[in-house]
């Protein structure tokens, strides 16, 4: 990542400054919005009043900070990255559609290592599929839990 | 000694044979999942709550002690052997530890750091056991002003103190305390934040937010910077056991480290982390050996890792006695404790007494367990450590995603789960501190209903905060701990223009 150093100008700082006060409106709005009133005291109100308040106070702080320089995030293995959070979607995919656990779980599996540089695709698959097995089986058998069920959970 | 009749009734407790059970598997879950290198006890804690789901709130708590205690060793294993401290509280034990390992004496620095926090552990138990009825005392005379006090300087100590400046602390505890307004306020019915999503009116679990922080962010923070190189664990040489000069070099460190911990701990400026660097320093200058200090001495182990040790059972006095968690394992712990409806505090000890001692008394089985089980087994722990990266790494997420589908099978609570999870991942990468987040969560709710309480009870005038000499102390206590690293930072400043 190539920061403009000299100026020790540091733009993820103003991002998260920008980020903080946006959250900060969206709280005051929420706040604004708020229909039951306490009958004395404080109301529900008063907190999200105060979490914006202190949110847009930080933000400003970090308007300031970004004009000092900061810590230089390292470079990063993003192809890697995106890689997990591929197996991370595939695993919310995969129990949105009703593929159970053990399928969810064996493709989170495959893709992280995938990202961590493995070429095996059929070997950890087989390993992905036997500790989710074991994961399911010991909840769903032993401690009651209730996974969710798909295709392969109904042969058990 | 209405303390020791209680501890002998806890004893019963946690001996019946089922509950030991529930010790020993909790040990050896602990033991396991904590010296995975990059896993520390909060991730460890966080990580194995849904397996204590079902269980009864007695031998899950049991259990978790257990975990908590387990997760700490294997930790400490990590550290020397493979130079990966999972947590910072044993970067300490990193430094002289793997030191001694690289010359072959892993095995003695296994050892001390074991019975080291065997005694530290022993010492600071019975610390809690008898320091926590005495608390109780003071805290059931407690009013919501004084709860609201207390919660502020948790606020101030956790987030100031942690990280590298007060901004970034401040900053993760204002994410936790918007995280915890999510949801219906319990006083009056009014919805805060959930935009009409119905998963949000029950508010974010606390669980959810631990592993998609700790765990999720870790894995994620790992893969993108996983272009460097991995260590391989240093294989242990020579016998495992101490000599009589280890012996002797190491029994005073075990106690000047347990003295050191056990109060910094139980403080609510809590942490681990003080107490270790100071033992170390404390060693260093009191060794008849200093020159030994950066080449393995093996003091240099014994004294942070009985302070460690020391701390996270004072970590479990303010936790235990008032609610406050003031370390991420202690906020993972509390979240454990809320899953089944108890809230940790005063009353606790009142209404289940023979759960909180049951728990206590437990902590000193788990410990005689890991003495008895550590040592002997080093070389299944070594092995685990050597579970290639990729294989780790994948089995991590599948389990934390796990504990989520389980608790709440929901697409909604799995999309929070990721989004904590890169949250954890940003946070990591510009070195915002993670605990903050979860502390606020827990304890902006409580704050928010303490303060609203108090203005309920003096009709809406603030001042009632400031009228008991308690709550104004403490607010008087926070305020200064807010203020101080801002003003030294700007005297430092100061005396360099000078300069």
């Amino acid at each position: 990542m190539i920061q403009p150093a000299t100026t020790g100008f540091h733009r993820p700082t103003l991002i998260i400054g920008v980020a903080l006060f946006a959250i900060a409106a969206i709280t005051f709005n929420d706040a604004r919005n708020m229909n039951i009133r306490a009958s004395y005291g404080m109301g529900a109100d008063a907190a999200s009043y105060f979490v914006a308040a202190f949110l847009a106070i930080l933000g400003v702080g970090h308007l300031f900070a970004a004009f000092r320089p900061g810590i230089e995030a390292e470079q990063a293995a993003w192809k890697a990255f995106s890689w997990v959070v591929l197996g991370l979607f595939g695993l919310v995919g995969a129990i949105w559609l009703g593929a159970g656990f053990i399928l969810a779980s064996t493709l989170l599996f495959v893709f992280t290592a995938r990202a961590f540089g493995r070429r095996a695709l059929i070997k950890d698959a087989a390993i992905g599929a036997v500790l989710a097995i074991g994961i399911f089986l010991l909840f769903n058998k032993i401690l009651t839990l209730a996974l969710p069920m798909g295709p392969f959970e109904r042969l058990f | 000694m209405d303390s020791l009749v209680y501890l002998l009734g806890g004893f019963a407790t946690a001996l019946e044979p089922m509950n030991l059970v529930f010790a020993a598997i909790g040990v050896l879950l602990g033991t396991a999942v904590g010296v995975l290198p990059g896993i520390g006890p909060a991730l460890t804690v966080a990580l194995l709550l849904p397996v204590t789901f079902k269980l009864d709130p007695g031998g899950s708590l049991i259990m978790f002690a257990g975990i908590y205690y387990g997760g700490m060793y294997g930790g400490s294993t990590t550290a020397i052997l493979l130079n990966t401290p999972g947590e910072s509280a044993s970067v300490v034990t990193a430094l002289e530890g793997n030191q001694m390992a690289r010359r072959g004496r892993g095995g003695p620095a296994l050892a001390t750091a074991a019975i080291g926090s065997f005694v530290a552990a022993l010492i600071a138990t019975l610390g809690l056991a008898f320091l926590a009825p005495l608390l109780v005392k003071v805290a059931v005379k407690f009013g919501p002003w004084d709860y609201f006090g207390l919660m502020l300087i948790a606020f101030v100590t956790v987030s100031a103190t942690f990280g590298s400046s007060p901004l970034r602390g401040l900053t993760s505890l204002a994410i936790g305390l918007w995280l915890g307004l999510i949801g219906i306020d319990q006083l009056t019915g009014q919805t805060r934040l959930a935009f009409g999503v119905p998963n949000l009116f029950d508010g974010i679990e606390v669980t959810t937010l631990a592993v998609g922080l700790f765990a999720i962010g870790e894995a994620l923070h790992v893969v993108s910077r996983h272009l460097r190189t991995s260590e391989k664990p240093i294989a242990i040489k020579g016998s495992i056991w101490m000599s009589r000069e280890d012996w002797s070099r190491s029994w005073k460190p075990w106690i000047r480290g347990t003295a050191l911990g056990f109060p910094i701990g139980a403080l609510p400026a809590g942490g681990a982390e003080i107490p270790t660097f100071l033992s170390y320093t404390m060693e260093r200058k009191l060794s008849k050996k200093p020159e030994e200090f950066g080449t393995g001495a093996i003091e240099g182990v014994a004294g942070p890792e009985a302070a460690n040790n020391a701390s996270a059972a004072g970590t479990l006095v303010p936790l235990l006695t008032l609610g406050l968690p003031t370390s991420a394992t202690a906020a993972v712990m509390l979240a454990g404790f809320q899953q089944y409806n108890l809230q940790p505090g005063p009353l606790l000890f009142v209404q289940y007494p023979a759960l909180v001692w049951g728990l206590v008394a437990s902590l000193f089985i788990a410990n005689v367990m890991l003495l008895v089980l550590n040592l002997p087994l080093v070389g299944l722990w070594v092995r685990l450590l050597k579970i290639p990266v990729p294989w780790l790494y994948a089995g991590i997420l599948v389990f934390a995603s796990m504990g989520t589908i389980a608790a709440n099978p929901s697409v909604v609570e799995l999309l929070l789960l990721l989004g904590f999870g890169f949250l954890g991942f940003l946070m990591r990468r510009y070195d915002y501190p993670i605990a903050p987040v979860v502390v606020g969560l827990i304890l902006g709710p409580l704050a928010d209903s303490a303060l609203r309480r108090s203005l309920q009870m003096s009709l809406g005038d603030p001042m009632i905060l400031l009228q008991h000499p308690g709550s104004a102390i403490m607010i008087g206590i926070a305020t200064l701990a807010l203020v101080a690293p801002f003003l030294f930072r700007g005297l430092a400043k100061f005396r360099q223009d000078e300069d």
